[in-house]
């Protein structure tokens, strides 16, 4: 762990202002916002994150969940993972974000980690994780061993022939197939950012995950109003039964009408480099009987781009049968 | 009607005694090694090899020197003087790898030591390890996980002593397997896998005036006194060994490993106490592992289900130096009876650190192989494989031409078929369902060795009615310490919370190795002489002692119950208690020693000693997810007499559950790339956790063996985890249709 200056700024300004000193927000960040540390403070004991300085935004406001105006949800950024999952209008009218919480980590990581630190959560690549390997997440241009070593939990969408590192979040996927929207207090002022557009596909730049720039600090994630009568189910599979990150997960936002699917939203982990929504799976059900021929068609339309590694061919089928599963447990809930 | 005796209502052995040591482990008295501090103590940080092959050309510690409180960074040139080890006869002197760090510049694995950062905090000795640069000559690593066995003689060195290749033959077993009716010829493979304690391990070494004491995570502190003896040149008397509480060891800590040696030298070296305490990542790369095996076996049988043929070829990944030797055919020759036999051996070198005892070595990856062989072999019969089993039953070790000392093998298949409800059966794939799950069923029987290392002990009868025993064996967190006050209790009758139990320090007799399952057994008859010999003196005391209410009586007049002295004529009633007569004698107490010898390694036994035992497990399976679960479990266990049930229990739980894991968890991965373990953290190398741990049904038989010693009691720590692997993949059949032959199972050989 390299040495690192710890200040606690007083409000959002002066956390902003302090981040805005930094070179860049993505990988090699010489400043570092630190909330729950679940994900930020594992990764400096192994070297992997180096910031200098790192600014405590625990004590800032943002720990507040709020119905909205619209009847929508605000929840602020340093919101405890557990009080979220807990939070009786999310387990009522959001399950699909309660119960995709609830499958991640442990008790303990859930109490100390936040929202904004989950929606920056880092892949667990074991290359990534170690600086003896090359990596072109970690060390831009020095390659990617994962390609042709050890990739078995790896993605098989949107990786590139640079980096096929997954992204690891449970709670991304539910919020992805929520449409969540995160905003963002930058130098430049508010942004809101459509969960879809925040994290980015590796491309030739794995370095670069999500579009925050230096000096911008996530207040709080909108959820927008309940769909009424929504069907919601949040299927996570792995090797044990708990404490894991998925091989494959899938989040369903459904409404049926009259035997006939009436909206979808579906959206995986597991398997892609981002939190995967899949307007594929979408199309193919929407205005179809709610029948399991349907539900598997939507899981092939929704792995149709899969690519494979060496390791992982299995995640294919494994992600279809979850994704079909996971509609027929909501269609029947 | 028998008459019940009330030493024997009283009597601890055989009573569910909770943990004379779980207060001070709750309350966070108990000292684990990392926990002792001691003045200007100093931080040790090993720097690690990153490549697995090739040599180590330049060591840049300019900048790791300059650090802020780094005390020295040391390697090849300025580690000084680190001898060798050797085998010592009968049992000590045992390491598994001989090379002294830093001894050549050749690297051999990944994660070997080529450097030492010692600093004044952890912390500036991590920033200084973390800032030496090493240049190396790389060479593309060898791990392949396709073994071929090497050319090797007929005859190999291991780590403890040479062993012929061709294992064990009897018979015809080429023409009998030609002509079977029967056959099946199949390859299991397990993978590496890696000790997982949590507590790392760690060393605190203090070097004082030619005194060289060590407080280290260890489960042989005798056995790691001798080697650190030899490796510094020092008389054994001048090296103590202290291992009070050990956070778990599984193997991984019976012998010392290239850390232990390292704090040592910096201590040395600094003229200061040196703490080293490894990372997780370094759990992975030079403490040992459990080596990779390929098995084939052979089998051939007649139509009605007779063994007339089993062959074992068997071959392990070995690291390149080190003679570690992962005996998969211990149990294969006597196991079953078969009149044509034949277990050989190969290893197959590669760039790995050397493998180690991990529980139940050997026979834990052999039963996998051999039971899942007769699982299949039922299955091509038609027939149940626990009538399988009992058919083929041996009347004696058919290897060696002796009887079992107490084997009770169809009990145990009888019990637990019943427990189980196996009775109830359908073996066709799939064909049992319960609320929409399909469940798969098998079974597979077990076995562990049951032998005795040489023990000492002492015994102290005091004049406060307290008792001490004291030993140098160590408690690894199975029960030691409860075990040892249980028999001095019932010996000295006095109550558990006045005995105090010393071990874990090379400064008490000379106890054995936490291994091989064989503590418990060694130390009985050692407490038993030594508690017999304090009695004699306590005898001798109440005779001479003036006003003794037993003065000028003779010994022989004179018995001891219950913590009390009494006239074999006046019975117990008229009693005194051994504290009167100390007090009475102005005597702070008398003491007794007991020693026995080993048995392992004998070589002309009159009985084969064993435990036996068997699991039944039921897995569900919910192929439209492909998730696999282990459901319910029902053990048996042969293991002689159980001294404490509750943590014998404690003992087979966890070893069935560390079985879970290996069935469908674990594994150690080798980067093809670079040799390193790959996945080499918690997360990434899984093991079972709660949710996957079914409840799990244990029972003992309880059959004294008197062969082993008087309270008959054999070893439980390791047959736990032997054959629950097998049980789990026929299980996996039973349910899927699948048969996997290389472990773990995953979900990717399920989804077919």
């Amino acid at each position: 762990m390299h040495t690192f200056e710890f200040s606690r700024p007083a409000d959002q300004a002066a956390a902003i202002a302090g981040a805005s000193q930094a070179k860049t927000a993505q990988q090699g960040a010489d400043v570092r916002f630190i909330a729950g540390g679940t994900t930020l403070i594992d990764l400096m004991k192994l070297n992997v994150e180096t910031p200098g300085r790192v600014l405590d935004v625990n004590r800032l406001p943002l720990d507040k969940i709020e119905v909205t105006s619209d009847g929508g949800l605000k929840i602020g950024a340093t919101v405890r993972n557990s009080d979220l999952a807990n939070h009786p209008v999310v387990q009522r009218d959001y399950a699909v974000l309660s119960q995709a919480i609830l499958s991640g980590a442990s008790a303990q990581l859930r109490n100390m980690a936040t929202t904004a630190g989950n929606l920056l959560q880092r892949t667990r690549c074991m290359y990534f994780r170690d600086t003896a390997m090359p990596c072109n997440k970690r060390e831009p241009g020095t390659g990617c061993p994962a390609i042709t070593g050890s990739n078995r939990m790896l993605a098989i969408l949107g990786t590139s022939e640079h980096c096929i590192a997954t992204n690891p979040s449970d709670m991304c996927v539910a919020m992805a197939a929520l449409e969540a929207t995160i905003h963002v207090q930058g130098q430049k002022g508010l942004r809101a950012i459509p969960i879809g557009d925040f994290h980015l596909l590796p491309g030739r730049t794995p370095n670069r995950e999500t579009v925050l720039e230096p000096g911008d600090l996530i207040t709080h994630v909108t959820l927008p109003r309940p769909i009424a009568g929504s069907k919601q189910v949040y299927l996570k599979l792995r090797d044990r039964a708990s404490y894991e990150f998925a091989l494959a997960s899938a989040a369903i936002v459904m409404t049926i009408a009259a035997g006939k699917v009436k909206l979808a939203r579906i959206a995986m982990g597991g398997v892609g480099t981002k939190p995967w929504r899949s307007p594929e799976a979408e199309a193919a059900l929407v205005g179809k009987p709610a029948d399991a021929v349907n539900f598997r068609k939507a899981a092939e339309a929704a792995l149709r781009e899969a690519k494979p590694q060496s390791e992982n061919k299995f995640k294919i089928e494994l992600a279809k049968r979850c994704l079909t599963h996971a509609l027929n447990m909501a269609s029947m809930s | 009607m028998t008459r019940i005796s009330e030493a024997s209502i009283t009597s601890p052995i055989g009573r569910d005694t909770p943990r004379v040591d779980g207060p001070r482990k709750v309350s966070g008295l108990a000292q684990y090694t990392s926990d002792f501090h001691f003045p200007g103590m100093l931080y040790a940080i090993p720097v690690e090899a990153t490549i697995a092959n090739g040599r180590l050309l330049k060591l840049d510690t300019s900048a790791s020197e300059k650090m802020p409180g780094v005390r020295a960074i040391l390697h090849r040139e300025n580690i000084g003087l680190i001898f060798r080890s050797t085998f010592e006869a009968p049992f000590g002197g045992i390491s598994v790898e001989r090379r002294p760090p830093f001894e050549d510049d050749v690297i051999r694995y990944y994660g070997q030591y080529i450097a030492l950062a010692v600093a004044d905090t952890f912390e500036s000795a991590k920033a200084a390890a973390d800032a030496v640069r090493a240049t190396y000559a790389k060479e593309k690593p060898n791990v392949d996980t396709h073994l071929v066995a090497d050319e090797d003689p007929d005859v190999v060195m291991t780590t403890y002593g040479p062993a012929e290749r061709l294992q064990s033959q009897r018979g015809e077993v080429e023409n009998a397997f030609a002509n079977a009716p029967v056959k099946l010829d199949q390859t299991y493979v397990t993978p590496a896998e890696t000790h997982n304690p949590l507590e790392t391990h760690a060393t605190t070494a203090i070097w004082e005036d030619s005194t060289l004491t060590l407080y280290e995570s260890s489960q042989g502190v005798v056995n790691l006194r001798g080697v650190l003896a030899q490796m510094f040149g020092l008389p054994k008397e001048n090296v103590r060994v202290i291992t009070q509480f050990v956070g778990s060891g599984f193997g991984g800590k019976l012998w010392p490993w290239s850390h232990c040696p390292l704090a040592a030298a910096a201590a040395r070296q600094l003229s200061k106490p040196v703490k080293l305490v490894l990372s997780r990542r370094m759990m992975f790369q030079s403490v040992g592992h459990r080596p990779l095996t390929q098995q084939r076996m052979r089998l051939g049988a007649t139509r009605d289900g007779k063994l007339v043929s089993l062959q074992q070829d068997y071959i392990y990944h070995k690291s390149i130096l080190d003679p570690y030797h992962e005996d998969c055919g211990e149990a294969t020759a006597f196991q079953y009876s078969v009149p044509n036999l034949r277990v050989t051996f190969g290893r197959a070198k590669r760039n790995v650190g050397a493998g180690a005892d991990m529980r139940g070595p050997g026979r834990v990856p052999g039963l996998y192989a051999t039971e899942s062989a007769m699982n299949e072999l039922a299955d091509q019969l038609k027939m149940d494989p626990v009538k399988l089993r009992i058919l083929n039953e041996p009347k004696i070790d058919e290897s060696k031409g002796i009887p079992f000392s107490s084997r009770h093998l169809v009990e145990c298949f009888e019990l637990g078929a019943q427990k189980f409800n196996w009775s109830s059966r359908t073996p066709e794939v799939a064909s049992m369902k319960r609320d929409g799950l399909t469940l798969g069923w098998g079974m597979a029987g077990c076995s562990w060795m049951a032998e005795r290392f040489a023990a000492a002990a002492s015994l102290h009868l005091r004049d406060d009615g307290t008792v001490r025993i004291a030993c140098a064996t160590q408690d690894i967190g199975t029960g030691t310490y409860t075990i040892l006050a249980q028999l001095a209790s019932e010996k000295t009758g006095a109550p558990l919370e006045k005995i105090e139990v010393s071990l874990g320090d090379t400064a008490l007799p000379e106890g054995p190795t936490s291994g091989g399952s064989m503590a418990t057994a060694s130390v009985i008859p050692a407490v038993l002489a030594a508690a017999d010999g304090a009695i004699s003196a306590l005898l001798s005391v109440a005779v001479t002692t003036p006003g003794s209410p037993f003065e000028n009586r003779k010994p022989d007049d004179l018995a001891f119950q219950d913590g009390r002295v009494f006239v074999k004529q006046d019975g117990l009633n008229k009693g005194v208690a051994f504290s009167d007569l100390l007090r009475r004698a102005n005597l702070r107490l008398v003491s007794g020693s007991g020693s026995s010898p080993m048995s392992l390694g004998n070589p002309k036994p009159k009985f084969s000693m064993h435990s036996f035992g068997c699991h039944f497990v039921e897995v569900t399976w919910q192929p439209e997810i492909a998730r696999l679960r282990v459901n319910r479990m029902v053990t048996v266990i042969d293991a002689g007499r159980i001294i404490n049930p509750l943590t014998g229990r404690n003992q087979i739980v966890g070893g069935v559950v560390m079985g879970i894991g290996m069935a469908l968890l674990e594994h150690t991965t080798y980067d093809p790339q670079n040799g390193a373990p790959i996945n080499s953290s918690m997360a990434d190398y899984i093991v079972a956790v709660n949710a996957d741990v079914p409840p799990i049904e244990v029972h003992f038989l309880d059959y004294p063996d008197k062969e082993i010693n008087k309270i008959g009691a054999r070893g439980i720590g390791e047959i736990g985890l032997a054959g629950v692997a097998p049980a789990i993949t026929a299980a996996v059949h039973h349910a899927t249709g699948v048969r996997v032959r290389e472990l773990p199972v995953k979900i990717e050989d399920l989804l077919v």
